[in-house]
């Protein structure tokens, strides 16, 4: 069946296979490598992207994309990594905030934690004031063996606190 | 070549992006060691990094392996017929296939046999059985299904005690001469006649048996491979996340007699290793036949149950083990453990160490006497037990002896870190031999110890136990010391199926004055683009920013025992800053002959040679540089350019050290332990890039909340894997580690062989924290319960049994 | 291999709840609605369900997700997404706080998003949080089936054994039905191995209290049976008394002593006994003093 997903404000069509996985979509005939997967049981986030609801002022939010069939995407924008820039390279807050405070090692994680912290940041109603709790919870659904957490919550922080003095580079992905 | 300006954090426009940063280069980078962001960050946080997975060649086919349902059965039969017909299947092979390339078994790095595919007998739940390559990874998954396999099953042995047992089933009948299950006899090491002499003279003596359970490195990306023979120029290019290149490499060679030249592994980006990656598995065999079989490149990807049930898993080590005192001072330890290595003994470890670094279980004491003696056995599980940021096996030491300071601290009677402090080797006692041979070089432990109290404000701690076990509250401190030795090694004590562990570094700096370094170290996220940049950087005064770090291909990089165990700076480091010391040297060669004077009139102050007493009169790296390549007359004996290379032998390990103290709570009503508090005060020398190393420290500390409370690798009694999802196996997420992040400190006491003074840290966090965590859980059943001992994971439901006097080991 | 993924299958939407149902018929059994999916499609990449056809009715959002008031009771649509229970102030406010607390340790916040109360409720997993406040809350479930008749089914019923319900072949939840009870007080209780993680054991607990007395209670457990355990005895014993401490250690006995727990990976049974009381008791004791405020 011909699927069209709207995927960092390009839209891709291609005839697949009903069951086929959004993540597979993304990965294998978007061609876009950043979006991974790592476990078989939806557990671990490290295959999140974002997705947008047209129809809904909701910020774009986070959905495991191994638990999705690509069909399911038809009709929502999906943001992966590779659309958190501007056109022009210019980084987005979290992306920056993830470099500004070590909150990567290997790097595998880091697209779907990316994801989860930006949506923690557009979600909140006053970033700056998330407790550690707050962040940690927001979180829980993206594994990470490298970093022990402590500088992704870091990182989050210091997303939120560069949105606040900069206002312009909030969502900047489109 | 277009002008461009040089200096730190500035490129041609190519890169440049509206907000100042360049790809890859890093703001405010020192010339040298010390707080720097990551080089390689660039690529990742834009989605960018090559990992095996996104490897992608035209006609590309997929591999996928069925496996056994069963522990332990013989078979006898496989129809592959179904999956054949299957219209996007090009080939199975089963054992039968690969016995005519010789492939059906492989040697393991412990010098034994593993099968690439079961042919006579399954031996392990999930053990391979067969290989299918189909167009499409869906398909191949589909193809699986269409297999037929005929098995009789048979006992399984799951538990290591029972494995010797006369009864027990023979596992490994394919090895002549094999009649029992013992994978690796007997190997001891300290003094038995001593030993048992203190423990006659002691006033006090604890025992207890404890097990470090079955658990796993469990990296974010699990194993897999892309093979690429091409038939026609017999080149075998390798895609392959893996923790050692190069002696994949030579392995590969030997096993499918390929000439090892023709053979390229590229490790591009790796998520994650832990040890996860070191073994070579028979997927990657499989791939490689495949590849040969079909004509065409093969990619296996593993999935999540594959990894967790098949791949290389740590610990499994049953101790029994006696401590004892006198006059207040620990002055003995015993121990006998059973290693439990699964059905094939494929642990990774230099030849000499069957029990890898074990022996190193006398820990940071100053005894009078010790005996440790291992012996491995088989069973019908997974192969490996080396892995998990284990150091060799110093995990499974640091924990045992660790717990038994505890017991015996409570069985004196006396506050664990008193204990602790009485016993320590002092710092005016190093370098120091242990009862068991190693020498300790350096260490001040006493200092660091007493850090941890202070940031910890151990005393306030104790009192607010006190206060809340009155309110029948339970919370318990647990505190552990660790020293281990990392960095292996010297190749006259080391090697790796035969080869030296030693690493290499090839330095080139080129006409522009930046430079390349290319690396033996593998890293998995370790931050080695940007911290070997740095020791170069210190050592040359070049940018680290204008220094590339190489590594991962072997093509391009020298020959090496790859990262684990710490290795990297150690060794890996150790060869960077000498090969930066030979190139140094050759450019006061070429400075002489720029200002015109003796070498021996030069002195060095980062970035420049100058004229001693003159030091207006200099020629910075980058000149000498452009020199190098372009002087005319050189003289004989020196040779232009300015590179070199190096091999490091280490002459000793190191001894990293680490004083952890950990707090929790446990709910008295159903055994949840909860994390609030983890102080980790770490010594590994000169730090290289304190950034990093916090970053690593994190990470190892969060692996030993998970080996604590949650890990756990387990098996019903027909050998079924118990733990093979995310479902069963259970990583920490960011709500179990301490709500307001972890507390560092460090003390620094420089390694007196290494060429920088740094010691690596890559594990030590993974193996102090297990048994402090442990100690911390113990030690509020303790004050709450007199319960004096339960075994690791403490999940709700095993730290409530305890709670009630029912501790028992998991399995 | 790579990740394990479904076995074939056909994918169609659905226009609307009727449509779903006529398409349900003519596939003739061997369909599966897919809502969220959090619950389908994981069972699929197992190959542990292998429906040959899933109907999308993700498309059908507006008109099923939908928290409201309505006469005596609160109506809850079935695509509503458990980020929306979590958030809803209307459902707070009615039943407070045990939707909140469950919703908010059930599953991750990412599942949220997406994981839809009528899947979770359909799926029918006995250690689902969700399951065991919507039967201590007395709710009742709507079935359509095909020509549009309805039925209303009481949650004891609905749930009928582990991953079973009443529901019939052609049948879809349509809506969850919570009746509104003056003086209502709830807490939800839960251990688990890890964050995120089925529940070892849950309690639900639901007080209304008049007058200084328990009105009404409702009491179930998650995870201790083959479906949510509902404990009648102790909602019989609280009904007509003061609101207290040895009350409500009382009832977690009973919990304790009705539940029928199985020991597996999480726990043995004499420990899930165990907690199921210690979570009633504190889930009652906490639903009374909400209830009290």
């Amino acid at each position: 069946m011909i699927v069209n997903i709207n995927i960092n404000g390009q839209m891709h069509s291609h005839d697949v296979e009903p069951r086929l996985l959004l993540v597979h979509y993304i990965r294998e005939y978007a061609e876009l490598h950043g979006t991974h997967w790592g476990c078989d049981t939806s557990n671990c986030g490290i295959c999140i992207v974002l997705m947008d609801d047209p129809n809904s002022d909701q910020p774009p939010y986070p959905v495991k994309s191994c638990t999705m069939l690509a069909a399911m995407a038809e009709g929502y924008e999906i943001v992966t990594v590779e659309g958190m820039a501007k056109p022009d390279g210019t980084l987005d807050p979290i992306q920056m905030g993830f470099h500004e405070m070590h909150a990567l090692q290997c790097g595998f994680c880091t697209p779907g934690m990316m994801s989860t912290g930006r949506w923690l940041i557009e979600r909140h109603p006053n970033p700056t004031q998330m407790t550690d709790h707050e962040i940690r919870d927001g979180i829980s659904g993206n594994l990470c063996r490298c970093t022990g957490y402590d500088n992704i919550v870091k990182a989050i922080r210091w997303a939120a606190a560069y949105i606040e003095e900069h206002p312009e580079s909030a969502r900047t992905a489109r | 070549m277009a002008t461009v300006e040089t200096g730190p954090g500035r490129h041609p426009g190519w890169f440049g992006y509206a907000n100042g940063d360049t790809f890859g280069q890093v703001k405010d980078a020192p010339i040298g060691f010390g707080h720097m962001k990551r080089k390689e960050d660039a690529r990742f946080i834009r989605g960018l990094g090559d990992y095996t997975d996104d490897v992608r060649l035209p006609g590309m086919l997929h591999g996928a392996i069925l496996r056994s349902p069963y522990a332990h059965a013989r078979i006898n039969s496989i129809d592959t017929s179904a999956a054949l017909a299957h219209p996007k299947v090009a080939a199975v092979v089963i054992a039968k296939d690969l016995e005519t390339l010789g492939l059906a078994w492989m040697p393991t790095i412990s010098y034994d046999t593993q099968a690439v595919l079961a042919g006579d007998k399954v031996r392990f739940h999930l053990q391979e059985v067969a290989f299918v390559i189909a167009l499409d990874a869906y398909s191949a998954q589909d193809a699986l299904q269409l297999i037929e396999v005929d098995y009789d099953v048979l006992p399984a042995i799951v538990n290591c005690r029972k494995a010797l047992d006369p009864d027990a089933p023979l596992i490994r009948d394919d090895k002549v001469g094999q009649t029992d299950n013992l994978a690796s006899p007997m190997w001891e090491a300290g003094d038995k006649a001593t030993c048992d002499r203190v423990f006659a003279e002691a006033d006090v003596v604890a025992k207890q048996t404890i097990l470090d359970p079955r658990s796993h490195p469990c990296p974010m990306e699990t194993c897999g491979m892309v093979a690429d023979m091409n038939p026609n120029t017999g080149q075998l290019n390798i895609f392959n996340a893996n923790q050692a290149p190069h002696a994949h490499r030579t392995v590969y060679a030997q096993v499918a007699g390929l000439p090892e030249q023709n053979i390229r592994i590229m490790c591009n980006d790796i998520g994650g290793g832990f040890g996860n990656k070191v073994p070579v598995y028979p997927g990657y065999v499989c791939a490689i036949a495949g590849s040969i079989v079909a004509g065409a490149p093969v990619k296996w990807m593993e999935d999540r149950s594959e990894n967790l049930a098949s791949t290389g898993f740590a610990r499994d080590y049953l101790m029994y083990s006696e401590m004892c005192s006198k006059n207040g001072k620990i002055t003995g330890l015993r121990v006998d453990t059973i290693a439990d290595h699964g059905a094939f003994d494929s642990t990774a470890q230099a030849t000499k160490f069957p029990a890898g670094f074990f022996h190193i279980v006398t820990g940071s004491y100053d005894l009078q006497g010790a005996h440790c003696q291992v012996k491995a056995v088989y069973t019908n599980k997974a192969p490996g037990g080396v892995a998990y940021r284990c150091s060799f096996r110093i995990t499974e030491a640091v924990y045992l002896v660790e717990r038994m300071v505890d017991q015996l601290a409570m069985e004196m009677k006396v506050d664990p870190i008193e204990l602790r402090m009485r016993s320590f080797i002092r710092a005016d006692q190093f370098p120091y031999e242990t009862a068991t041979g190693w020498v300790y070089d350096s260490g001040d432990y006493h200092k660091a110890m007493k850090l941890a109290m202070e940031i910890a404000d151990y005393d306030g701690l104790r009192k607010e136990q006190q206060e809340k076990l009155q309110r029948g509250e339970m919370m318990g401190i647990g505190v552990a010391f660790f020293t281990e030795g990392v960095g292996a090694g010297p190749r006259r004590h080391m090697d790796i199926l035969g080869l030296a562990m030693n690493d290499g570094a090839e330095l080139r700096v080129h006409p522009s004055g930046r430079a390349v370094v290319s690396l033996s170290a593998q890293t998995q996220g370790q931050g080695h683009e940007t911290t070997f940049a740095q020791i170069v950087a210190e050592e040359l005064g070049i940018s680290p920013n204008d220094i590339m770090v190489r590594h991962g291909d072997t093509d391009k990089t020298p020959y090496g025992l790859g990262t684990y165990g710490s290795r990297s700076t150690p060794v890996s480091g150790g060869a960077v800053a000498v090969v930066s010391r030979k190139v140094r040297d050759k450019a006061r060669q070429f400075a002489a002959l720029m200002l015109e004077t003796r070498a021996e009139d030069l002195a060095w102050e980062k970035g420049r040679w100058f004229v001693r007493g003159d030091p207006e009169r200099g020629a910075t790296i980058e000149s000498i540089a452009e020199y190098a390549y372009s002087a005319t007359n050189l003289p004989e004996g020196l040779e232009g350019g300015l590179d070199a290379n190096a091999v490091y032998d280490p002459p000793n390990l190191t001894y990293p050290f680490g004083a952890y103290i950990s707090v929790v709570d446990v709910d008295p009503g159903t055994g949840k332990v909860h994390m609030r508090r983890f102080i980790a005060v770490d010594d590994c020398g000169v730090r290289i890039n304190p950034m990093v190393v916090e970053g690593q420290i994190h990470g190892g500390l969060v692996e030993g909340i998970g080996q604590a409370l949650m890990e756990i690798i387990s098996f019903d009694d027909q050998g079924n894997c118990l733990n093979a999802s995310f479902m069963d196996y259970l990583l920490p997420t960011a709500l179990e580690c301490p709500e307001h992040g972890f507390e560092l400190g460090e003390t620094v006491t420089p390694c007196p062989h290494h060429p920088i003074g740094a010691k690596g840290v890559g594990e030590s966090p993974c193996v102090g924290s297990p048994p402090c965590i442990a100690n911390a859980v113990v030690d509020a059943l303790y004050h709450a319960k007199g319960i004096k001992h339960m075994d690791i994971p403490c999940f709700p439901a095993r730290v409530w049994a305890a709670m009630n006097g029912n501790a028992q080991p998991p399995q | 291999m790579a990740m394990q993924t479904p076995a074939p299958c056909e994918y169609s939407r659905a226009t609307s709840v009727d449509d779903a149902i006529a398409q349900l018929q003519a596939l003739g059994g061997n369909a599966r609605i897919l809502a969220g999916g959090y619950s389908l499609i994981p069972m699929m990449k197992l190959r542990l369900a292998n429906p040959g056809h899933v109907i999308d009715i993700n498309p059908l959002e507006r008109e099923l997700n939908y928290i409201r008031e309505e006469g005596d009771h609160i109506a809850i649509g079935p695509l509503t997404r458990h980020v929306n229970m979590l958030e809803s102030d209307l459902l707070d406010q009615h039943f407070p706080h045990i939707f909140r607390e469950a919703e908010a340790v059930l599953a991750d916040p990412v599942v949220r998003n997406r994981g839809s109360m009528g899947g979770s409720l359909c799926q029918s997993d006995p250690a689902e949080d969700l399951s065991g406040v919507v039967v201590a809350c007395k709710g009742q479930a709507v079935l359509r089936g095909p020509g549009g008749s309805e039925r209303v089914v009481e949650m004891d019923e609905f749930h009928i054994g582990p991953y079973m319900t009443c529901i019939q072949p052609t049948e879809m939840l349509v809506e969850v039905r919570i009746p509104k009870r003056r003086g209502f007080g709830g807490a939800h209780e839960k251990v688990e191995r890890r964050a995120g993680d089925f529940a070892i054991v849950a309690a639900s607990s639901a007080l209304a209290i008049e007058g200084g007395k328990i009105a009404w209670a409702g009491v179930a457990c998650s995870a201790v049976g083959p479906t949510t355990m509902h404990i009648e005895r102790a909602e019989k014993a609280l009904v007509g008394q003061a609101p207290s401490e040895q009350l409500f250690a009382q009832c977690g006995q009973m919990a304790a002593a009705d539940c029928s727990p199985n020991s597996d990976g999480r726990g043995p049974a004499d420990y899930k006994r165990h907690v199921a009381g210690v979570l009633t008791t504190r889930a009652l004791s906490r639903a009374a003093a909400t209830a009290l405020r």
